[in-house]
């Protein structure tokens, strides 16, 4: 391996690893905040990309009549709820302004010019599109087990992976896409063209990580939502609502995976099914930072990017093998420094 | 009709299906078989010892691999010949290898708390899959063909129906293995893993020893099984040995019930036909073809997630009618076998147990200043003190269950802190929890049996055959006699978790005394007492302590003490502020001054 090599791995390994320290920052935003591993992490990462792809193409993605029926779902689910406890001739609020923003985005993506439109508005489009699905899985999936063993949040975890990648294939069918890249232009560093995917990468990333430092350790309501992870009944007594608390990490997790997702869709060609191993190498990012610190976890996804890479020149057919392997000795030495007491409720 | 009927209906059923069923549902039936055996490991694990694990389908791949490797290579090298060409070999090749993996795997992850298991699993099961795609010698992705089939005694199970024989016969040994297994002294250390370690350790059970079995076990099933499916098939791939599989067991399990042997059945069941009719139907609702029976699987997961999180089985079990439940299931004291020898006590007045400058601090915080204490044999203490006085945490340190920053406690002569509390239950000493612990859905007469662990030596081998039925009848008669003699006789067979909860209070002081111990550790055993309660337990602890045994008590109510105990010890602040008999504390101005504030 010379030098150039060295650099064009590392080049690599820098985006890849960029965007695990993203979704393992959301992972460990949504954990924290309820206690739920965020396995479909990663279909939010191929929904962004799948879709950004799809209105590349000019078609008017099959995605917004899940959102549309996701919002009726949950507007009826509100409407029962509403009845239920009485106030039948109240509609709650956000009825009516949830069903207009889907019409409306049916509307958008039925009758834009898709293809046409500036890449910002397409990328801008297609967050519109995946991130509201964020608060309604929780919503519907999640919210009503929230109080439940954290195990059972993993089950149901998993299963919604399960059925999102099934949906995935449903509205993106089995093709992998690729789109355009932002800009063609590259950045000369010595003998090496920095691919400017690549800056665009590492600029957001940065930028994401330290408005989520900012946000939770100097925000009042980032402090509330720290305080809703560590007792959900205190935190309740303190006037902070648990069920709020958990739809807008979903949201923001979202928002994370779907913005990987338009990242890296000019890089890699992504498939329905290519989330789950990308949010597992962040989760493996994220237990390197041991559920709890934002920094060490995006320096442990950099490492696991870079680790990837290297191995791929060394050893290709054995790399999705030594980035598994990594994790075990680190699940082990952060169970054995962290005082737990077994006994669990 | 009740159920023992019901499943020997089934297994006439089952014995006559090759008969009248066409190929097709053969080969479903034999599918649903082999899942089964996974997802009974499952149960096994998840269910029975609360250990959520996603990478089951590996073991499976070991299995499967392990026979394909061994029996449809050409060219074996040199030091593995021998072992070519017989599935017999390549079975009990396969089930060491899996063994000695599971051990590894176990000792590497088992440690692992809370989430990180579950993640573990994962990362293993992602690892061994990829392992076999890309092995020199296991066929890549496109798998090894030309296996052999099985042959027994002397005849070839080449064809569906011959294999779904040894399937079934093979599953439903599995099946009552594991239902033995449970149903015995190991069996009642595995099922205290979910929700009762703490307690498990202070009677004696090694957890850590108790998870690895059951791990291994769950492993070895999934390797039967995929030794069964790689010469049923004649033909092994990566694919079904992948995470999705894995995942997809677990479903099984959860939808079956993951808290019964008959739920893995049921789940494995359920899944395997709704697969194939969804695959089936849906392609022709959606109008393209795809997996798309994930999407009502992971729908089906979160509704009984949200609804009926303990599966299928426990609802479908409460359609029967009452009568054919009844006294199914769990074990029963009636018989006589002899008594189990007892421990020699210590001479009365001996010394038991000494604390010497036993301190411990959180941070900051002294909970324990400096505290010293004896016990002798023949003698009840009491540690009273008011609220937040230290007394729990000197008593943790006692049983091993904390550890003293600085400081010794001796018992019977040996010093015991910073070993594990398993090891000082077995030098004899045993104790009761001041928030209960107890197993709720076992029944009153289970429960007190685990205190009788370490009175017992037969291991898993013996469990699994039901070969320890007359040291079983022994633990059992013993933990009825301690319950009838703490008044608790008419409860035996109902669940502990049914009880009120001074009632349950006394459950635990007839666990502790199950263990034969020579010293007692009362953890507040006359809250929640009625008067008449309170006067019965007092009688037995008298005679307990005339038999010679020490008792050491952590009590509030003070007319229950004074007027049973030898002396008080009194803490205050992490201290010791008084010792003496009853009557001299009772008017020792440092007690009233702890206790009602001083005079102005």
């Amino acid at each position: 391996m010379n030098f150039q090599i060295a650099l064009l791995l590392g080049q690599d390994g820098v985006t890849n690893g960029a965007i695990y320290a993203l979704l393992a920052l959301s992972i460990l935003l949504v954990f924290t905040v309820t206690r739920i591993l965020l396995i479909p992490q990663g279909e939010y990462v191929t929904y962004g990309a799948l879709t950004m792809a799809a209105l590349q193409a000019g078609q008017p993605t099959a995605l917004v009549w899940l959102l549309l029926g996701l919002t009726l779902i949950d507007c009826s689910l509100d409407l029962i709820g509403a009845l239920r406890s009485g106030h039948a001739f109240r509609l709650p609020r956000w009825v009516p302004v949830k069903l207009l923003y889907a019409v409306v985005m049916v509307l958008l993506v039925r009758n834009l010019p898709l293809a046409e439109l500036p890449m910002a508005l397409q990328a801008l489009l297609t967050l519109a599109l995946v991130v509201p699905l964020g608060p309604q899985i929780y919503r519907l999936f999640f919210q009503p087990v929230a109080g439940a063993h954290p195990l059972v949040l993993l089950i149901v975890s998993i299963a919604v992976h399960v059925a999102m990648v099934g949906v995935g294939l449903l509205l993106f069918g089995p093709e992998g896409a690729r789109t355009r890249p932002f800009s063609e232009a590259g950045l000369e560093l010595g003998p090496v063209t920095l691919n400017s995917q690549t800056l665009w990468v590492i600029a957001v990333s940065l930028m994401l990580i330290i408005s989520l430092f900012l946000f939770f350790e100097r925000s009042l309501y980032g402090k509330a939502l720290r305080a809703t992870a560590v007792n959900r009944m205190g935190a309740r007594l303190m006037g902070i609502s648990p069920t709020l608390a958990g739809k807008a990490t979903f949201a923001m997790a979202t928002f994370i995976g779907a913005l990987s997702g338009i990242l890296i869709a000019p890089i890699t060609t992504l498939y329905f099914d290519s989330g789950f191993v990308i949010s597992l190498k962040g989760f493996v990012g994220a237990i390197i930072g041991g559920l709890v610190s934002y920094p060490v976890a995006a320096l442990g996804a950099l490492a696991v990017g870079l680790i990837e890479a290297f191995s791929m020149f060394w050893a290709s057919t054995y790399k999705e093998i030594i980035v598994f392997t990594l994790i075990i000795p680190f699940l082990l030495w952060r169970s054995l420094t962290s005082r737990h007491v077994e006994e669990e409720e | 009709m009740n159920l023992r009927a019901l499943l020997f209906v089934f297994v006439l059923l089952l014995g006559i299906a090759p008969l009248a069923l066409p190929t097709f549902q053969i080969t479903l039936l034999n599918y649903i078989g082999l899942y089964t055996l996974v997802v009974l490991g499952l149960v096994l694990l998840t269910g029975v010892g609360g250990m959520t694990s996603f990478g089951q389908a590996a073991f499976v791949g070991l299995g499967a691999y392990t026979s394909a490797y061994l029996t449809a290579t050409e060219q074996l090298p040199a030091w593995l010949a021998w072992a070519g060409g017989s599935p017999w070999l390549a079975l009990l090749l396969g089930i060491t290898l899996t063994a000695t993996v599971a051990l590894l795997l176990g000792a590497l992850t088992l440690k692992l708390s809370g989430h990180y298991l579950p993640l573990g699993t994962i990362a293993w099961g992602i690892s061994l899959y990829y392992l076999f795609g890309t092995l020199d010698g296991l066929g890549g992705h496109t798998g090894m063909s030309g296996l052999p089939p099985i042959s027994l005694f002397g005849m070839l199970l080449d064809k569906g129906w011959k294999m779904f024989y040894l399937i079934w016969v093979i599953l439903l040994l599995a099946m009552l293995l594991v239902q033995n297994l449970l149903n015995s002294r190991e069996g009642r250390a595995i099922r205290a893993l979910k929700g009762g370690q703490v307690m498990a350790e202070s009677m004696g059970v090694n957890t850590f020893r108790a998870k690895l079995v059951i791990f291994v076990i769950s492993a070895l099933l999934a390797a039967l099984s995929g030794w069964l499916y790689a010469h049923n098939q004649r033909f092994v791939n990566p694919t079904p040995f992948g995470l999705h599989m894995g995942i997809e067991y677990l479903f099984m399990a959860l939808i079956g019930g993951v808290g019964s042997v008959w739920g893995a059945l049921l789940g494995a069941g359920i899944l395997t036909l709704l697969k194939q009719w969804l695959q089936d139907w849906l392609p022709l609702l959606l109008g393209s073809q795809g997996n798309y029976e994930t999407i009502v699987f992971g729908l089906l997961i979160v509704l009984l997630m949200q609804r009926a999180p303990g599966g299928l089985w426990p609802l479908l079990l409460r359609l029967t009618p009452a009568r054919w439940r009844q006294g199914k299931g769990a074990p029963r004291a009636d018989e006589q076998p002899p008594e189990l020898p007892r421990r020699q006590l210590p001479a009365s007045g001996e010394l038991i147990l000494q604390a010497r400058e036993v301190t411990k601090r959180f941070g900051g915080l002294v909970a324990n200043d400096r505290m010293n204490l004896s016990i002798h044999a023949g003698e009840i203490l009491a540690l009273i003190g008011p609220n937040g006085a230290g007394k729990s945490t000197l008593f943790n340190q006692i049983s091993g269950v904390d550890l003293p920053t600085e400081g010794d406690v001796l018992f019977l002569g040996q010093r015991i802190n910073g070993i594990a509390s398993r090891r000082i239950a077995r030098l004899g000493m045993s104790r009761t929890f001041q928030h209960v612990k107890l197993l709720p859905t076992m029944s009153v007469l289970e429960n007190v049996a685990i205190g009788a662990h370490l009175r017992g030596n037969k291991g898993i081998v013996p469990a699994l055959l039901h070969s320890e039925r007359g040291e079983e009848a022994e633990l059992l008669r013993e933990a009825r006699r301690q319950l009838e003699r703490v008044g608790l006789g008419d409860y035996l067979y109902e669940e502990a978790g049914s009880l009120a909860l001074g009632q349950q209070r006394i459950l635990e002081i007839a666990r502790a005394l199950c263990a034969d111990p020579c010293l007692l550790l009362l953890d507040e055993p006359a809250a929640g007492l009625r008067h008449k309660e309170k006067q019965a337990l007092a009688e037995l602890l008298r005679k307990l302590r005339g038999e010679g045994m020490a008792i050491l008590l952590v009590e509030h109510d003070m007319d229950f003490v004074m007027g049973l105990v030898d002396r008080v010890v009194v803490m205050e602040f992490g201290q010791k502020i008084a010792e003496g008999l009853p009557d001299e504390v009772q008017k020792n101005p440092a007690v009233l001054e702890a206790y009602l504030g001083a005079a102005e």
